[in-house]
């Protein structure tokens, strides 16, 4: 048993194919691979010659999952490289739009995809038999989520209503009327999923990150702020080029980052909540206050209680908004094509992602640049993986893989956007 | 009990997820349709993958690698009916864009040891390679006209899924016509409906994202698009979208690529 390989072929209840690999010698772990074998898709490729306009609709298509982070991350970056950036309601209802996305991502990735795992079951419609009333509650949050982003943006995946300059048509005030009803149900069935995974149990797993996300001065992050981290990173957007670089390693099609001072990070909810948690809303600070959660928390396992309250804060702060919604005059704001290159980042539900464009005077994409969250956090999910095997290595197969696969599902991985899934794969020499 | 429920398979290719995910969107409707089958693998959603063979196979994506075409060709083996779900497996989808391109150089661009990199020249659709049941069309496909095929085959029926165009639904929704109105151009005269005609509803031109309808006149409309002042590239563009390697779609857009 000192010697072995675990792996597995199809890692389930991610987004997208990939596989994993560790090669256990000794009793040590001596290699992890996070092989993504999801085929590669070239986006960064044919967007060249593609017109600026189309930037929206086309990098949604990389993830079926946070289509709205795609289309935000593009608007923001070539909004910047034109120097017109809209403001007042336009910025509001993007809040919004992502507001739901979060809902909608979270809700999936916490009961569906990741709850089963602390539970036992192979997937929710097993969970469902035992607990019914969870899952239906599950998933009527979800559904809102999903409600918000449609009535904005037009559908719930690849949402057609996004435009650089703003949006094609915005709603009227009595549209989001229906909305904020069922808010204010989803905000309560928010705060009863922060105290169901508060209940749950966690491995003893603490490591010494390096946390990044966006940092706004007076908000929690969604489109806008300064890349910062807990070791000392504050930089402008239009600086993460310096500041980080991708390798193209030969097991994956994903390509891997890291920070060019230093090395690995780790972006994602825990992330966001760790830099941010001042600029939480008042009732997201009571529930953690009342379930004493630290205001730091250094467990990935604890990301699905995390995801649980930003599902409060999206409800609440898409309340907030559509209370002080007024319609604005125009959709959009006038867009006048420049010769420019433009950087974007926003917080997608999994984490940061990056866009970059060069656009040349008539308009079109000269080159594109897309960095998503997953590929970000490889390097932390095999550095992870390699520091949690050792203390459980005597654990039985079947045991130590549904762990490691656990641990990898703390991401949210988003293979399809890392290509732009997950196969275990754990050898032990004999 | 259990065991007598029809084997639902959901398989992936080269894609973004967002068709299955529309499984998983029909929150209504989900544990009803979930409780009429035993999926037996689906492992976006499960962890407990079955073998086949399967009574229903879904396919999302596209046939990119030489791996999607053996695994393509199993597939087609173990399900009995087999359906392909969305842009990419009816179609292509948007990486279809490679077809007219050295996809060499694509590898180039994106990634630093191209020798790591194994794909196929061409994005295509699953049909090019195994027979299929039924390609249920749209990037993202409709949750409920999904919902609507499953149903039909789980009851031995054919799909009753429209195949005119997207100005009829249109027309049906009371929408004032944005290109006549407005002068914006739009595919929705030569694009399948499906979608609930949402690009005109919110103001703005149909990109064709459910493929062209059943003898779409594509020439006719690139020619009104013209003469009302678009560029030869932006038309070649707008029929080199999610739905590009379509045979109406490509041919037009070649037309104008000169």
């Amino acid at each position: 048993m000192k010697n072995r390989t675990i792996k597995v072929d199809y890692l389930a209840r991610v987004e997208g194919e990939g596989a994993l690999y560790i090669k256990i010698k000794n009793g040590e772990v001596d290699d992890v691979k996070l092989k993504i074998f999801e085929p590669p898709r070239f986006f960064e490729a044919f967007l060249r010659g593609r017109k600026y306009s189309e930037a929206p609709d086309i990098t949604a298509r990389i993830c079926g999952i946070c289509p709205i982070a795609y289309q935000m991350s593009a608007v923001n970056a070539i909004e910047h490289a034109f120097g017109q950036v809209p403001d007042g309601q336009i910025r509001e209802l993007r809040r919004l739009i992502y507001c739901g996305e979060w809902i909608e991502s979270h809700t999936l990735h916490l009961y569906m995809l990741h709850a089963p795992d602390f539970l036992g079951y192979p997937d929710v419609i097993h969970m469902a038999k035992d607990f019914p009333e969870v899952v239906e509650k599950a998933l009527k949050l979800k559904r809102i989520g999903n409600d918000i982003v449609k009535t904005i943006g037009g559908r719930e995946i690849h949402p057609i209503n996004v435009k650089v300059g703003g949006f094609y048509k915005v709603p009227q005030k009595k549209d989001l009327r229906q909305l904020r009803e069922d808010l204010l149900w989803a905000r309560d069935a928010a705060i009863d999923t922060v105290k169901f995974t508060s209940t749950l149990t966690f491995p003893d797993f603490e490591q010494d990150y390096e946390f990044i996300s966006l940092c706004h001065e007076t908000e929690y992050p969604f489109n806008e702020g300064r890349i910062k981290s807990n070791k000392g990173l504050d930089i402008s957007v239009e600086e993460y080029d310096f500041n980080f670089i991708e390798e193209h390693v030969e097991y994956s099609h994903a390509l891997h980052s890291k920070l060019r001072e230093r090395d690995n990070y780790f972006l994602g909810p825990i992330a966001r909540y760790n830099l941010n948690f001042d600029k939480l809303s008042p009732i997201v600070k009571q529930v953690a206050g009342e379930l004493n959660l630290p205001r730091q928390i250094n467990n990935p396992f604890k990301s699905i209680i995390v995801r649980g309250l930003e599902t409060l804060y999206a409800c609440d702060e898409a309340i907030r908004i559509i209370d002080q919604y007024e319609k604005p005059d125009e959709p959009s704001i006038q867009i006048n094509p420049i010769e420019a290159t433009g950087n974007g980042a926003s917080e997608a539900p999994r984490g940061m992602l990056y866009h970059r464009y060069r656009i040349n005077e008539e308009g079109l994409i000269m080159d594109a640049k897309i960095v998503p969250p997953t590929s970000q956090n490889q390097k932390t999910i095999e550095k992870d993986l390699k520091h949690f095997i050792p203390p459980r290595v005597n654990l039985p197969e079947k045991e130590l893989v549904l762990q490691c696969e656990q641990a990898v599902r703390n991401y949210d991985p988003c293979i399809s956007c890392a290509t732009h899934f997950l196969k275990l794969h754990v050898e032990r020499e004999n | 009990m259990k065991n007598n429920k029809p084997k639902l398979a959901v398989f992936k290719l080269s894609s973004c997820d967002g068709c299955q995910l529309s499984i998983l969107d029909a929150e209504d409707e989900l544990l009803a349709v979930l409780g009429a089958v035993d999926i037996a693998y689906f492992p976006e959603a499960s962890s407990r993958m079955l073998p086949g063979p399967y009574d229903i196979g879904l396919i999302e994506g596209s046939v990119t690698t030489p791996h999607d075409v053996e695994l393509a060709r199993q597939i087609r083996k173990d399900c009995k009916t087999l359906i392909t779900i969305g842009a990419c497996a009816t179609a292509g989808g948007i990486q279809a864009l490679r077809n007219w391109k050295d996809v060499k150089e694509f590898t180039k661009i994106v990634y630093a040891h191209p020798q790591y990199i194994s794909t196929l020249d061409r994005s295509m659709p699953v049909a090019s390679f195994i027979h299929v049941d039924f390609e249920l069309r749209g990037c993202p496909v409709n949750k409920y006209q999904l919902i609507d095929v499953i149903v039909a085959y789980l009851n031995n029926k054919k799909p009753n899924i429209s195949s005119h165009s997207v100005c009829m639904e249109c027309k049906q929704k009371g929408n004032v016509c944005v290109m006549v109105a407005h002068g914006t151009p739009c595919l929705g005269p030569v694009t399948q409906t499906g979608c609930g005609s949402i690009c005109p509803s919110y103001d703005r031109g149909c990109y064709g994202c459910f493929g062209p309808m059943d003898s779409p006149n594509t020439t006719s409309l690139a020619r009104n698009i013209e003469a009302r002042g678009e560029t030869k590239y932006d038309i070649m563009l707008a029929f080199r979208g999610f739905n590009a390697y379509s045979e109406p779609f490509r041919k037009e857009s070649e037309v104008y690529e000169k």
